[in-house]
């Protein structure tokens, strides 16, 4: 994550985001819980009330129960007897209360946090995809949000508590004796400007520390999703070397924050014990001149170290809502990234489809396609794939092949223009609908962890098992997976690894035949596969597949052979457009790569 | 689905927690120092009462203004101490316990990065991830909280009671009566905390198992529309790490509950108890604001000890998590038997270039009773010379080729380059001497330049770059924003498959490797790059001995023999024409034709 170019947001952990736009996501996230934030906080509040009662039950058993007990009248005793049992159990039934409720409204919060960002981060287009790294958002859906988890889970209880507490003992002081409140509520002055001071520094420390674990997690993932080339290149040590640069700097950060806290709490404990001292000091002079009752003193006293004990509560608060704050502050950053390919405001649907023909007609009108950065992909063109029309498409890579391919699959959004599926515009589809028409098989075939099935199933989740195998035996798959320890219940492990790359694109295609849609974009997707795969697989698009548009980015000819039409692409624009055989004949570059390609085939 | 590693809960939280001392031994003498200074500290706190009741029952008794002036400076004096007390304990352990996390996670990342491919292949990275991430904080947080106080706080108890005991010894008595009953919930409640955070830990994994893959697969998500059936997973596992976290709280719930209850009903009874005794003048009242002054001070020490025992826990299952992946044996030097007879030093000329001799391999995670997958393979590819490995999809061809560089150890029989064995050289030299392109073309986050470089030995230059890159035929890297100083992303994703696969063949030949292993190299190259290179590999592979598993003819003639693996045996050797005559399947592999004569 070393910084390249200074300008690109990207390059940093942190994303842009409106300003206030933390706030807002932790007021939209509680807003929901308000009522149950409410009774979690009353209960919180009863709680408090009937711990902070004990010393004044000490005063009056002290000042009244004593000299009652010694006229023989017991009920100021039993009075405090009962007051005291009394003030044990509602604290300590309400404590447990307490933590039910507040893991409740945290561990909801956190639910629908975590739901956000992954929807979100599902719901951004391939481009961010491509820039933000994976194990970034992973460092946002693991680390970030522990960090609010324990804000959530150990924070806001310490605030509550601090805040109530703060707030009683000064009531109960200042009714004791307004003076020596007085001079306790004025010891908060200095104590607002030591968390004013340390919420500074300490914010800062911990955007640093965020940012610092971020990289370990994009290094480490990296490393352990790399592990083949790592070993074979012998990186290990290299790898050390780096990971202990990345490691070290979230170290010191670490520790900074750690130091931060330690100089925090020397400041508050220092303002809380000087102003203990005065007070006792003031108390009991006035004591002695018989201004205050002794059991008022005691009272004051037992109470002050009380005011003052949980400021080493409050710097652990101040401590987790920093870190999650840094955090927060990240999330979003994330959450506000608009997708680049948004979902249809107004969404339509595709027309029936024609004469029972399942494929559809494509139209590329007026489309141009640029990236952000200002690089012209596609220079402005128009085109039309009549409905059933097996389309290949070839020419030399960055010709710009597969940026047409994530067009019609609206991977990506036209600069200019529109990419119309029988007439109605992409961005009008919602996604169900949208893939119900056009999917695509790319070359990477990525298999998730679960059973051989499952895999094959997320081309149409509700599809029975039959129709898994059908798909499967039709693709030629059937075969490999017969032979899978478990068959097609076989866990494919950590993203398929015992599985070779050809057969993961049959997995990937016998999904797709599932999937059964309108338009089917293969970009090189039988790149992997040896030749009677390839076969297999060009008979499945000649059987199963007829009557479908199709569009098959290729470098490989012999899926040329199958097509009723080739576009051969140069330089971002279509050169040639014809059927095969003319182009063949004719002597252009097709049939340039044509000649090449039979030569290569011996 | 979930992968969840959770081993019977053998050996107590102390046993596993125990395993983290060689981590924490370098930084013992401060931690242990932390330990005293807030010991002190809180007793300190503890003092504060008993001048407390000097001051009441002496000065202010005797209204004597020079005496208060005394216990008032006394008390400052004291609150300094405390503060700054507090102060250094936290100074002290700052940078040593996170050079202690710091120091597990380098660890972890060394040890997995030498753990067998095989490993790899069963975990999910995610796994390894929270193990690396929240189970190390946890770990830490542990170290500098926990640790110290439950010490910390069992000694100011301790003190604490030793004091109201002195005071008064009844007194004393009825506050300690519910120390057993909380010790008891406690010692109960901990075993069942220990089961459920092991679980919540483990479902943390998973989710971010989960949300890994639907990044790293996030264009099979896109290109099926499968938002919302990955949505609908992630929301089952957050759910029930939802509901584990609420079986915590409940129980958490209960311990304090028991712990908040039980010594509130004992200090009342004191209480009660005290006034009888301060009515019948058998105690002052600044020794009873003093008892109950310290009682209450020893009030967060005991309440503390809940979830204090809580945390410890979450840390022991925390150590067992990473101790999980730290147990695994790394890749042994010398796997199986060991080096066998020392290889004569001039190799004899049937012994030169690459050898495998009757290997046998199956997966070291497969069943035993299942038939290996390479069954019996005798190949012998000569100096210098090109063999294209050749076989069904399915049929072991990269599974054969990571024998080589010893990614995976064979099951038995053996390799040789060059009449030694494989095993009988250091991995390093193995892979320093064998050079590989994959399948699939990772490329690492960094520069071009350094993603092929990565290949080479240490001190090649701009030179070595250049010819690798026309060798591979990427001269487009020269093209890009920033020449070959370009940052590729993670994996390189921003780069084509074609090109990424470029790049990957020229990090192989950069360091003109003597043996070349080459896994369908080619595949996503289109004609006429294809061609291009093959041009210009030829010349490299003149004098280089490789192995290249190849799919079509185009790549299968840039070698100069062929080797048909099928069923787990090479069942034939000769070149591409003569197989292509003689043997069926090749000829069915290479033509695609049913029947072929």
């Amino acid at each position: 994550m070393t910084a390249t170019s200074p300008g690109d947001p990207f390059e940093q952990d942190l994303l842009p985001s409106p300003p206030g736009a933390t706030a807002a996501l932790l007021r939209s996230l509680l807003a929901p819980m308000r009522a149950r934030v409410a009774l979690t906080t009353t209960v919180l509040l009863l709680q408090q009330a009937a711990v902070q009662v004990g010393p004044l039950l000490v005063a009056y058993a002290i000042d009244r129960a004593v000299p009652a007990f010694r006229d023989h009248r017991y009920g100021p005793l039993i009075a405090v007897g009962a007051g005291c049992l009394l003030c044990a159990l509602l604290s300590g039934g309400l404590q447990m209360a307490f933590v039910r409720q507040t893991a409740r409204v945290s561990q909801d919060v956190l639910l629908d946090l975590r739901g956000r960002i992954f929807r979100h981060a599902q719901a951004l287009s391939i481009d961010f995809h491509e820039r933000y790294t994976s194990g970034r958002l992973i460092s946002r859906s693991t680390t970030d949000v522990e960090s609010l988890r324990e804000l959530m889970e150990d924070g806001l209880q310490e605030l509550v508590t601090v805040v109530l507490s703060f707030v009683y003992i000064s009531a109960m002081l200042l009714w004791l004796d307004l003076g020596l409140g007085a001079v306790a509520v004025g010891s908060f002055v200095p104590l607002y400007f030591l968390i004013r001071l340390y919420q500074r520094r300490a914010g800062r420390v911990f955007r640093a520390r965020s940012t610092a674990i971020a990289a370990v997690i994009v290094k480490f993932v990296e490393t352990m999703n790399g592990i083949r080339p790592v070993r074979a290149f012998r990186r290990e040590a290299a790898n050390d070397a780096a990971f202990a640069a990345l490691n070290r700097a979230h170290e010191r950060t670490n520790g900074d924050s750690l130091l931060e806290m330690a100089r925090y709490v020397v400041g508050s404990r220092l303002v809380a014990n000087t102003a203990v001292a005065g007070i006792v000091l003031w108390g009991a002079y006035r004591v002695a001149d018989g201004s205050l009752e002794l059991g008022v003193l005691a009272a004051a006293v037992l109470y002050l170290r009380r005011l003052y004990d949980p400021i080493d509560r409050l710097g652990m608060f101040l401590n987790s809502y920093q870190s999650a704050a840094a955090s927060l502050e990240k999330i979003a950053g994330l959450l506000a990234r608009t997708p680049s390919v948004p979902e249809p405001v107004t969404p339509r649907e595709l027309p029936p489809p024609r004469d029972g023909f399942p494929g559809r007609e494509v139209t590329f009108d007026g489309v141009r396609f640029a990236y952000g950065t200002g690089g012209e992909v596609l220079p402005r063109f128009d085109l039309t794939l009549p409905a059933g029309q097996t389309v290949a498409v070839v020419g030399s890579t960055g010709a710009g092949k597969s940026t047409l391919a994530k067009l019609l699959a609206r991977f990506y959004d036209p600069t200019e223009g529109r990419v119309l599926l029988d007439g109605v515009d992409l961005r009008d589809l919602p996604t169900a609908e949208l893939r119900r028409g056009v999917v695509m098989v790319t070359q990477e075939a990525f298999l998730f962890s679960g059973t051989v099935a499952d895999n094959i199933a997320i081309g149409r989740p509700d599809a029975s098992r039959a129709e898994i195998e059908r798909a499967a035996k039709v693709i030629g798959a059937h075969e490999f997976i017969s032979t899978l320890p478990d068959g097609y219940d076989t866990d494919v492990r950590k993203r398929g690894g015992r599985i070779s790359a050809g057969q993961r694109q049959l997995v990937a295609f016998a999904r797709a035949l599932l999937a059964d849609p309108a338009v089917l974009i293969l970009d090189e997707a039988t790149s992997s596969l040896d030749i009677p795969g390839e076969r297999a697989v060009q008979r499945a698009m000649s059987t199963v597949l007829r009557g479908r548009t199709a569009v098959v980015v290729a470098h490989r000819l012999s899926t040329v052979e199958i097509a009723d039409r080739v576009l051969v692409m140069a330089d971002g624009r279509v050169v040639e457009d014809g059927r095969p055989a003319e182009l063949v004949a004719g002597a252009g570059r097709f049939a340039d790569l044509h000649k090449a390609w039979r030569d290569s085939l011996v | 689905m979930p992968t969840t590693h959770a081993t019977t809960q053998n050996g107590s939280a102390v046993r596993g927690l125990l395993r983290l001392w060689p981590y924490v031994r370098p930084v013992r003498a401060r931690l242990l120092t932390a330990a005293l200074v807030a010991i002190v500290a809180s007793c300190t706190g503890l003092v504060i009462p008993l001048v407390l009741k000097w001051l009441v029952d002496g000065p202010v008794a005797d209204r004597d203004p020079a005496g208060v002036w005394l216990g008032a400076l006394y008390l400052l004096l004291l609150g300094i101490a405390e503060a700054v007390l507090f102060g250094v304990r936290r100074w002290l352990v700052a940078r040593p316990l996170s050079h202690v996390e710091a120091g597990m996670r380098a660890d972890l990342y060394r040890h997995l990065q030498r753990l067998p491919v095989a490993f790899h292949d069963r975990w999910a990275s995610g796994q390894l991830l929270s193990r690396g991430t929240t189970d190390l904080m946890l770990l830490r947080m542990f170290l500098a909280f926990p640790l110290t106080f439950l010490l910390v706080n069992g000694v100011t108890i301790l003190v604490g009671v030793v004091i109201m005991l002195a005071q008064d010894w009844l007194l004393g008595l009825v506050v300690l009566v519910p120390a057993v009953p909380v010790l008891w919930t406690c010692v109960v409640f901990e075993g069942r905390y220990a089961r459920v955070a092991r679980r919540a830990q483990d479902q943390v994994g998973d989710l971010t198992t989960l949300v890994e893959e639907s990044v790293l697969g996030i264009r099979v998500v896109k290109g099926f529309g499968r938002h919302r059936s990955q949505a609908r997973a992630f929301d089952a596992r957050s759910a029930d790490l939802r509901g584990t976290e609420l079986h915590k709280a409940r129980l958490l719930a209960t311990i304090w509950g028991v712990v908040v209850t039980l010594p509130e009903v004992s200090i009342g009874a004191a209480l009660v108890l005290g006034v009888i005794q301060v009515a019948d003048g058998d105690l002052s009242a600044g020794t009873l604001v003093a008892f109950l002054s310290t009682a209450l001070a020893l009030r967060w020490p005991v309440e503390s000890i809940g979830f204090l025992l809580a945390m410890s826990q979450e840390a022991a299952t925390a150590t067992e998590r990473y101790f999980e992946a730290m147990d695994e044996a790394p890749e042994q030097e010398s796997a199986g038997s060991g080096p066998r007879d020392p290889a004569p030093e001039p190799a004899a000329a049937d012994e030169a270039g690459l050898r495998f001799e009757n290997v046998r391999f199956r997966y070291p995670d497969a069943d035993p009773g299942s038939p290996p997958l390479l069954h019996h393979i005798d190949l012998h590819v000569r100096p210098g010379e090109s063999m294209a490995l050749v076989g069904a999809t399915g049929s072991g061809k990269t599974t054969l080729t990571a024998l080589v560089p010893r990614l995976h150890e064979v099951t038995s029989g053996r390799i040789t380059l060059n009449g030694v064995d494989i095993t009988a050289m250091p991995r390093e030299e193995l892979r320093e001497k064998v050079a590989v392109a994959f399948e699939e073309p990772t490329l690492f986050s960094a520069t071009v330049g350094e993603n092929v470089l990565m290949g080479a030995p240490e001190g090649a230059g701009r030179d070595d770059l250049d010819s690798a890159l026309e060798v591979a035929r990427a001269e487009f890297a020269h093209a890009l924003p920033e020449g070959t100083d370009t940052r590729v992303g993670e994996q390189g994703l921003s780069l084509s498959g074609g090109q990424r696969q470029r790049l990957a063949l020229a990090r192989a030949v950069v360091g003109r490797p003597r043996f070349l292993v080459l896994d369908d190299p080619l595949s996503a190259l289109d004609v006429h790059t294809e061609a291009a290179v093959e041009a210009a590999l030829r010349r490299v592979l003149a004098d280089t001995t490789a192995l290249i598993v190849a799919h079509r003819p185009s790549t299968v003639l840039l070698a100069d023999r062929v080797a048909l693996l099928s069923g787990g045996r090479i069942a034939a050797v000769g070149t591409h024409q003569e197989l292509l005559r003689c043997n069926a399947e090749y000829a069915h592999l290479m033509s695609g034709e049913e029947d072929p004569r």
